[in-house]
């Protein structure tokens, strides 16, 4: 446990320390690439100052720490707002979009899984293994595409992109959902399969419990315990998936943010938000590592 | 299954030295064939320049798989060479390497390479670069835990009795018993590669225009999906066929050198 917490502190260093370094990659003079060569000097030295450039290396980091500290991201070069602002609104729209994804994911992979699971082997299961290997290989850039032509353009029942409806949401959050839910149904099919394999299942038949209740209420309790793992890790990589997706579907999330910074030399920006995205994966998964704990006590002994 | 994934890698080396022989570089503009339908003169169609689209796309292939493989190869040995000391040493060492590898994982997915790649600037060996200083933590990870439990094996110890150096060890009795599980980690990887480069090109970190990748010409393909729907398709298609066949090579080695732990199990 105590382990667990130090080994969540150094890598939160780690991240700050590398989001942090970030900038000092850009090759050459940062402030020139940002500014564009026919900047002023009064301007550049006025940036070099903001951004705290002129100042050794160390008490720059520490000053970036001292900052975020304080819940200040700093400021966006290109629109003068404090960062913070910007991420009340896109951040909101990210985690939706996240969780609406996850939503489709569940609804589709698990029902999904647990039929596969039941029909192993026959022909049944062949086809839904088949399709979710495939889908879960399929890059958001081909599956969004394909599902905007099919929905948005030919059956036109969808909005094709932006945030002026609430429809808007579905096609990005089905481009991530069926990725998703591809992942979840295998997860589940294995899972399941292992559980029914177990004693306790036997033991259950033997009393001669109807199958719907041996799965249902024995063998699923136990099969859902990986799931949720899964659903946790998937979470924090759903919420960097989504940096093309939002880009396709114009949705305007951290992700988006991300990609508009990057075109408009708005390094600040990019640092938040790749900050941002990274802080959120780690204490999620930080957090489904300790909700896992306390579910299974067999994970306590195993991994400290 | 292993017969669909080699066939179409053929059609593809056919195609791309086809390409090469006939002379087709896909730069031509011609603004009269502006986003033209397939036909029999452009077999899959014209972009929004009017360029075969099928030249490029065949340029896009040669690219995307020399990127790929040399990220591949890159960000192998550093990985290999990584989780070798830390598995061989353990301790501190192991300690230490495993704490960086944990801080690269902390950015989920392509994250990271686009950070990187967003600082560098766009272009072809930045994009590599990025895609490098990323890929060699999965490497370093599958190195150290095979070689966690590799060199308690008996061969090593009695050689390690016999006077051999460490280095001597991981290189001729740890490192050959590696190969078959870093050969399918590599197959995967070359997919899961080309579709980084795809995506980081998608978001115009990559190659730059006038130069052809999937991931841009994808871009562009979506901007025109309205008018000219088959761009997208027949671009996105050609890159699924290829990663799909790909990773069918990939099981495929997998089932055959009968890898378990390997992290892509069906």
């Amino acid at each position: 446990m105590v382990r667990r917490f130090f080994q969540l502190f150094t890598v939160i260093f780690g991240v700050l320390v590398l989001t942090f370094l970030l900038i000092h990659l850009v090759p050459g003079d940062p402030v020139e690439v940002m500014l564009g060569e026919s900047a002023s000097l009064a301007d550049r030295a006025a940036l070099r100052a903001q951004l705290g450039l002129n100042q050794p290396l160390l008490s720059q980091f520490g000053h970036y720490v001292n900052q975020l500290a304080h819940g200040d991201l700093g400021q966006s070069i290109q629109t003068k707002m404090p960062i913070v602002d910007l991420f009340k609104t896109r951040y909101p729209a990210s985690i939706q979009l996240a969780l609406l994804a996850m939503v489709i994911g569940l609804l589709i992979g698990v029902p999904l899984g647990i039929y596969a699971a039941l029909k192993a082997g026959q022909w049944q299961d062949l086809v839904v293994t088949l399709i979710s290997v495939r889908l879960a290989a399929m890059p958001v850039f081909w599956l969004g595409p394909i599902l905007m032509l099919v929905f948005a353009v030919w059956l036109g029942w969808l909005p094709v992109s932006g945030m002026g409806e609430p429809a808007a949401i579905m096609l990005p959050a089905l481009t991530l959902g069926l990725g998703l839910s591809a992942i979840l149904t295998r997860m589940t099919r294995t899972s399941l399969l292992e559980v029914l394999n177990e004693d306790f299942i036997r033991t259950a038949r033997a009393k001669g419990l109807s199958e719907r209740t041996v799965v249902m209420r024995h063998a699923l309790r136990a099969a859902l315990l990986p799931i949720v793992t899964i659903v946790g890790l998937q979470m924090g990589s759903l919420l960097a998936g989504t940096v093309i997706t939002e880009t396709i579907f114009s949705w305007d999330g951290v992700g988006r943010l991300l990609v508009d910074s990057i075109e408009k030399r708005d390094y600040p920006v990019t640092q938040a938000c790749v900050l941002a995205v990274a802080l959120s994966y780690v204490l999620i998964n930080f957090a489904t590592d300790m909700v896992y704990r306390f579910v299974d006590p067999r994970m306590r002994l195993a991994r400290d | 299954m292993k017969s669909i994934a080699l066939f179409i890698l053929l059609l593809w080396l056919l195609a791309v030295i086809a390409g090469r022989v006939l002379g087709l570089h896909g730069q031509a503009v011609d603004l009269s064939q502006v986003l033209a339908s397939p036909s029999l003169v452009h077999w899959f169609g014209a972009d929004d320049l009017g360029r075969d689209l099928l030249a490029r796309i065949l340029r896009g292939v040669e690219v995307s798989f020399v990127v790929s493989v040399v990220v591949t190869l890159v960000s192998m040995s550093i990985g290999v060479t990584v989780g070798l000391f830390a598995g061989f040493y353990g301790g501190k060492v192991d300690q230490v390497l495993m704490q960086v590898t944990d801080i690269f994982l902390a950015f989920p997915g392509i994250l990271l390479a686009i950070a990187f790649a967003a600082v560098l600037g766009p272009g072809i060996v930045n994009l590599m670069f990025a895609l490098c200083l990323t890929g060699w933590v999965s490497y370093a990870r599958l190195t150290r835990a095979q070689t966690l439990s590799l060199r308690h094996r008996q061969h090593v110890l009695a050689s390690a009795s016999l006077g051999a150096t460490p280095l001597r060890l991981m290189r001729y009795h740890i490192l050959p018993l590696l190969l078959s599980i870093l050969m399918v980690e590599a197959t995967y990887s070359l997919a899961s590669i080309m579709i980084a480069e795809a995506s980081l090109s998608f978001l115009g970190l990559g190659i730059q225009a006038p130069n052809a990748s999937w991931g841009a010409m994808l871009r562009d393909a979506v901007r025109y999906m309205l008018v000219a729907p088959h761009y997208v398709l027949l671009v996105g298609a050609s890159l699924m066929s290829l990663i799909l066949a790909i990773n069918l090579g990939g099981d495929h080695l997998r089932d055959k050198l009968d890898i378990v732990s390997s992290v892509h199990e069906k």
